[in-house]
C-alpha cells in the first residue's frame, strides 16, 4: 500500500471524489490560488477550476452561509476553516441552519455539508486560535462530528463525510498533516459511529481520538516496557459514538483512562465516563480517568503551552492509578 | 482530665463510627459544643461535650469504629493539651457515665474487636497478587470495585473477609484473582473459626483440620447463614454459658388459650403457645431486671425496655426479631405482632431495626414435638429461653395422679452476668405466669 502524508491522503480524497462528481466544490479562504494555508489544497484550483475551487472573502459566517445555502440547492459542497477557531464567526449558521433544516424541514431538505479544518492546538497559536472544538459540536444534534487520526481514515472518512446526506463537522490537527501512513488507492469509506482498536491489550483502555491518539499509542510502548498491555481505543467519530467497541474493551480490561486536549468540563472524555458507568459499571475495577488540558485560556509561551496539554507522563500516572500500581 | 466515650444512642446500637473530628486538640470547648460527627447504624450525629475546657487529646481517628463506652478524647486545662491520655482509673472525675468501672486497660481506644479472622498479614502489602485476609472493623463500610463486587458474587467470595489494597480499603480485582482461578482457597467467614465438627460424622474429633476436600456436594453458605454462624460461634466462644431447667405444667394455659381464641375468633387473630409464653416471660423479665440486660464490652447494661426475639427459622438462616415492650402488651397485640413478623421474616420484608436489638430472646421448638434443648445466646444479650413441646405426662397433684401438659423451659444464661439463683427466680416467675395464665391477661 502507497505511504502518504495525512494532508495528501485527505486532499487525494477530495480530488478523487471531485472527479467522481461533479456537485463537489470547494470554498474558503486562501485554499485556491494559495494553495490553502495548511496546503490541503494544493494545486486543486489548477485541476478543478476557480468555479469549483472558490477562495472566499474573510467572512465565515457569510461563506458558511453561502455553502449551507449550495446544498440546499443540490451542491455538496465542503468548507475550509482556516483554523476552526474562525468557525465561531460562522456558528450561528452551522447551529441554526445546518443542523436544524433537515428537522425545520419536516425531513425535505437535506444540508449534505462538510466543514473541515484544523483543531485543537500544540503550536504556539496563543489562547484564540488554540481551541479543541470536538464536545462543543458534538453537543448539537443534526451535526455529525467526526476526528480521524490517521492517513488511511482522512481519506475514508471524508469521502464517507462528502456522501453524507447531513452537516459533518471533519475535525483535523495541524500536527497530523505530516504524520505518514498507509493509505489505500481508490474509493474507499470509514463508516462514521464505528472506533478503531488502534492496538490491542488486556490491562487498561486509553481512549482518544484525534492527533491525541499517536500519543496514546506512544505511551502504550513505554507501558509495555512495565508489562503493562494498554489497548489504544481510536473512537474516530465523536457523534455518532461507538458506544460497543468502547464498552465491550472494557469489558476485557476493566479500566479506561480518557484522554483529550479539550478542557475537561462537559467534554468527551466525561460523556465517555458516562456511559461507561452506565454501561459498563460491573466490569470497571476502579473511577474511569480523565487526562484533559488545564483549565486556562491555552497559553502561548512553549513551556506552558506544554505544560497545559496532556503529557505522556499524566497519561502513565492515571494509568497507574487505575491499575492500583 | 475529663474523657469523652463514643456514647449509647439507641438499644442497639454496639458501637460507633468516629466519622469526623470536628475540634483539635488545643480548641477551646465550651459544654455543647460539637466536638466530632459519630455514625450509628442508623444516623449520624454530633457528639456533644458535656465539658468546658480545652480538647487535651483525641483517642481514636477519624474512621475508626469503637464500641460504645470507649474513649474518644479527653478534655481538660488548657496547659493538658497534648499531654498522654489518662489512665481510665483516673478518668472518674464526674461525668462519662460508663466508664466508672473500666479497667485500666480499657483506656487505650479499642481497636481490636473480634475481627472475623486471625489478621496474619498486613493488609497494605498491595499488587503482590496474594490475597489478604481482612483485618476490617464490624460495621466498617466495605469498599470494592463494582468489578470485585461482581465477581465476588459469581465465584461465592464473602468480601467481609477480604482485605482490599487500592485506596481507603477498596478491594480491587487483584485482591481476589487468587480466589477465582482457584491458586487460594476462598475464604468464608464462619468457617474459619468454627470449632472442629464433633465426632458426628465419624471424623477424628479435633484433630488438625485435614486439607482434604471432604465428599459430598458442596453448598453454597447464605448470607444469613454466614451471619449467624459467626454470631453463635462468637457466642459460644466468648460467653460463659450455663443452663437451668424447669418444667411448667400448661394445662391451665391451654384452656385460657383456648377461651381467648374463642373470645377473639371473630377478630381474626388466634394466640399461640409461643405468644403465652411471650408475655411470661415479658412479665418474668420485669420482676428479674437481671436477666433482661446486656454485656458489652465488659460492661452491663440492664434494660428499661423489654423487648423480646423469637427466633424464625429460615431456610437459610435463622433471623430474631424483636417484639417491643412485650410486658405491658396485650395477649391479642402480641400474637398479631408474631404473626406480622413470622410473615414478613419469611417473605423478606423486614427492616434492621426489626431485628437488630432485643433484650431477650426466646426459641421455641415446641411445634416439632422435642423434649427439650438448650439455645445458644444471642449476644450481646444475657440469657436465651428454649421452649420444648408440652406433652401430655402424668403429674401428681393433691396426692393424685392426673394427667398434665408439661413443657420443659432451658434458659441458657452468661454466666459473667447472671448466676444461677437469678435465672431460677426468673423459670419460677415464667411458671408462675403461665399455671396462672389469668394473671397473663391482668398483668
Amino acid at each position: 500500500m502507497p505511504v502518504k502524508t495525512y494532508r495528501d491522503a485527505l486532499r487525494s480524497a477530495m480530488a478523487e471524489e471531485m472527479e467522481r462528481d461533479e456537485s463537489v466544490v470547494l470554498l474558503g479562504e486562501d485554499i485556491g490560488i494559495y494553495g490553502g494555508t495548511h496546503l490541503v489544497t494544493n494545486g486543486l484550483i489548477d485541476q478543478f477550476g476557480s468555479r469549483r475551487v472558490i477562495d472566499t472573502p474573510i467572512a465565515e459566517n457569510g461563506f458558511t452561509g453561502a455553502a449551507i445555502g449550495m446544498a440546499m440547492a443540490g451542491l455538496k459542497p465542503i468548507v475550509e476553516m482556516m483554523t476552526w477557531n474562525f468557525s465561531f464567526q460562522a456558528v450561528d449558521q452551522i447551529i441554526q441552519n445546518a443542523a436544524k433544516l433537515h428537522y425545520f424541514s419536516g425531513g425535505q431538505v437535506h444540508v449534505p455539508l462538510v466543514i473541515r479544518g484544523p483543531n485543537g492546538g500544540g503550536v504556539q497559536l496563543s489562547a484564540q486560535h488554540t481551541h479543541s472544538l470536538e464536545g462543543f459540536y458534538g453537543h448539537f444534534p443534526g451535526l455529525k462530528v467526526v476526528s480521524p487520526a490517521t492517513p488511511e481514515d482522512v481519506k475514508g472518512m471524508m469521502l464517507a463525510a462528502i456522501r453524507d446526506p447531513d452537516p459533518v463537522i471533519f475535525l483535523e490537527a495541524g500536527a497530523l498533516y505530516g504524520t505518514k501512513g498507509e493509505v489505500p488507492d481508490g474509493d474507499y469509506t470509514v463508516e462514521f459511529g464505528k472506533a478503531r482498536i488502534a492496538r490491542e491489550g488486556n490491562d487498561v483502555s486509553l481512549v482518544s481520538y484525534g492527533r491525541q491518539v499517536n500519543l496514546l499509542l506512544r505511551v502504550a510502548d513505554k507501558l509495555a516496557e512495565d508489562n503493562i498491555e494498554a489497548e489504544v481505543i481510536d473512537l474516530r467519530s465523536i457523534r455518532p459514538f461507538d458506544a460497543e467497541t468502547l464498552v465491550s474493551s472494557v469489558r476485557k480490561t476493566h479500566r479506561a483512562v480518557v484522554v483529550q486536549e479539550q478542557w475537561r468540563w462537559f467534554s468527551v472524555a466525561s460523556e465517555v465516563a458516562a456511559i461507561l458507568q452506565e454501561q459498563a459499571f460491573d466490569d470497571l475495577d476502579a473511577p474511569v480517568e480523565r487526562v484533559s488540558g488545564a483549565e486556562v485560556p491555552a497559553p502561548y509561551a512553549r513551556n506552558l503551552e506544554i505544560a497545559a496539554f496532556p503529557s505522556e507522563q499524566q497519561i502513565i500516572d492515571a494509568v497507574r492509578r487505575v491499575l492500583y500500581r | 482530665m475529663a474523657t469523652v466515650i463514643m456514647p449509647k444512642m439507641g438499644d442497639a446500637m454496639e458501637e460507633g463510627t468516629l466519622l469526623k473530628w470536628l475540634k483539635n486538640p488545643g480548641d477551646e470547648i465550651a459544654v455543647g459544643d460539637p466536638i466530632a460527627e459519630i455514625e450509628t447504624d442508623k444516623v449520624t450525629l454530633e457528639l456533644e461535650s458535656d465539658e468546658a475546657g480545652f480538647l487535651t487529646n483525641t483517642l481514636v481517628e477519624e474512621g475508626a469504629v469503637v464500641p460504645i463506652g470507649t474513649p474518644v478524647a479527653t478534655i481538660g486545662a488548657e496547659s493538658e493539651v497534648g499531654q498522654g491520655a489518662p489512665a481510665a482509673a483516673e478518668a472518674p472525675t464526674a461525668e462519662a457515665p460508663a466508664q466508672e468501672e473500666a479497667p485500666a486497660a480499657e483506656a487505650a481506644p479499642v481497636q481490636e474487636e473480634p475481627a472475623p479472622v486471625a489478621a496474619t498479614a498486613p493488609a497494605a502489602e498491595s499488587a503482590t497478587g496474594a490475597p489478604q485476609v481482612a483485618n476490617r472493623q464490624p460495621g466498617e463500610r466495605l469498599r470494592a470495585s463494582p468489578l470485585v463486587k461482581r465477581l465476588a458474587a459469581e465465584h461465592g467470595i464473602d468480601l467481609s473477609v477480604v482485605a482490599g489494597s487500592g485506596p481507603g480499603g477498596r478491594i480491587i480485582k487483584n485482591d481476589i484473582n487468587d480466589f477465582i482461578t482457584g491458586a487460594k482457597p476462598i475464604p468464608q467467614a464462619a468457617a474459619q473459626e468454627a470449632p472442629a465438627t464433633p465426632a458426628a460424622n465419624g471424623q477424628q474429633p479435633a484433630a488438625a483440620p485435614s486439607a482434604a476436600t471432604p465428599k459430598g456436594n458442596l453448598v453454597e453458605l447464605s448470607r444469613i447463614r454466614r451471619t449467624t454462624g459467626a454470631r453463635m460461634s462468637e457466642s459460644k466462644r466468648d460467653i460463659p454459658h450455663y443452663y437451668v431447667t424447669s418444667e411448667v405444667d400448661l394445662t391451665a394455659g391451654l384452656e385460657f388459650r383456648k377461651q381467648i381464641n374463642a373470645a377473639l375468633e371473630s377478630e381474626g387473630v388466634k394466640v399461640s403457645v409461643n405468644d403465652l409464653i411471650v408475655k411470661a416471660a415479658g412479665l418474668a423479665l420485669r420482676e428479674h431486671p437481671a436477666v433482661n440486660s446486656s454485656f458489652v464490652n465488659d460492661q452491663l447494661y440492664e434494660h428499661d425496655n423489654i423487648d423480646i426475639n423469637i427466633a424464625i427459622s429460615l431456610q437459610g438462616g435463622l433471623i430474631a426479631p424483636f417484639v417491643p415492650g412485650a410486658d405491658g402488651k396485650s395477649l391479642g397485640s402480641i400474637a398479631r405482632i408474631t404473626k406480622d413478623l413470622g410473615e414478613r421474616a419469611r417473605n423478606g420484608g423486614l427492616t434492621p431495626d426489626e431485628y437488630q436489638g432485643g433484650t431477650f430472646t426466646i426459641s421455641n421448638l415446641g411445634m416439632f414435638d422435642v423434649d427439650e434443648f438448650i439455645a445458644v445466646i444471642n449476644p450481646p444479650q444475657a440469657a436465651i429461653l428454649a421452649v420444648g413441646s408440652a406433652r401430655q405426662t402424668p403429674v401428681v397433684r393433691d396426692g393424685e395422679i392426673v394427667i398434665g401438659n408439661i413443657m420443659k423451659l432451658t434458659v441458657s444464661a452468661d454466666h459473667r452476668v447472671l448466676d444461677g439463683a437469678a435465672v431460677a427466680g426468673f423459670l419460677q416467675s415464667v411458671r408462675k405466669y403461665l399455671e396462672n395464665p389469668m394473671l397473663l391477661a391482668v398483668s
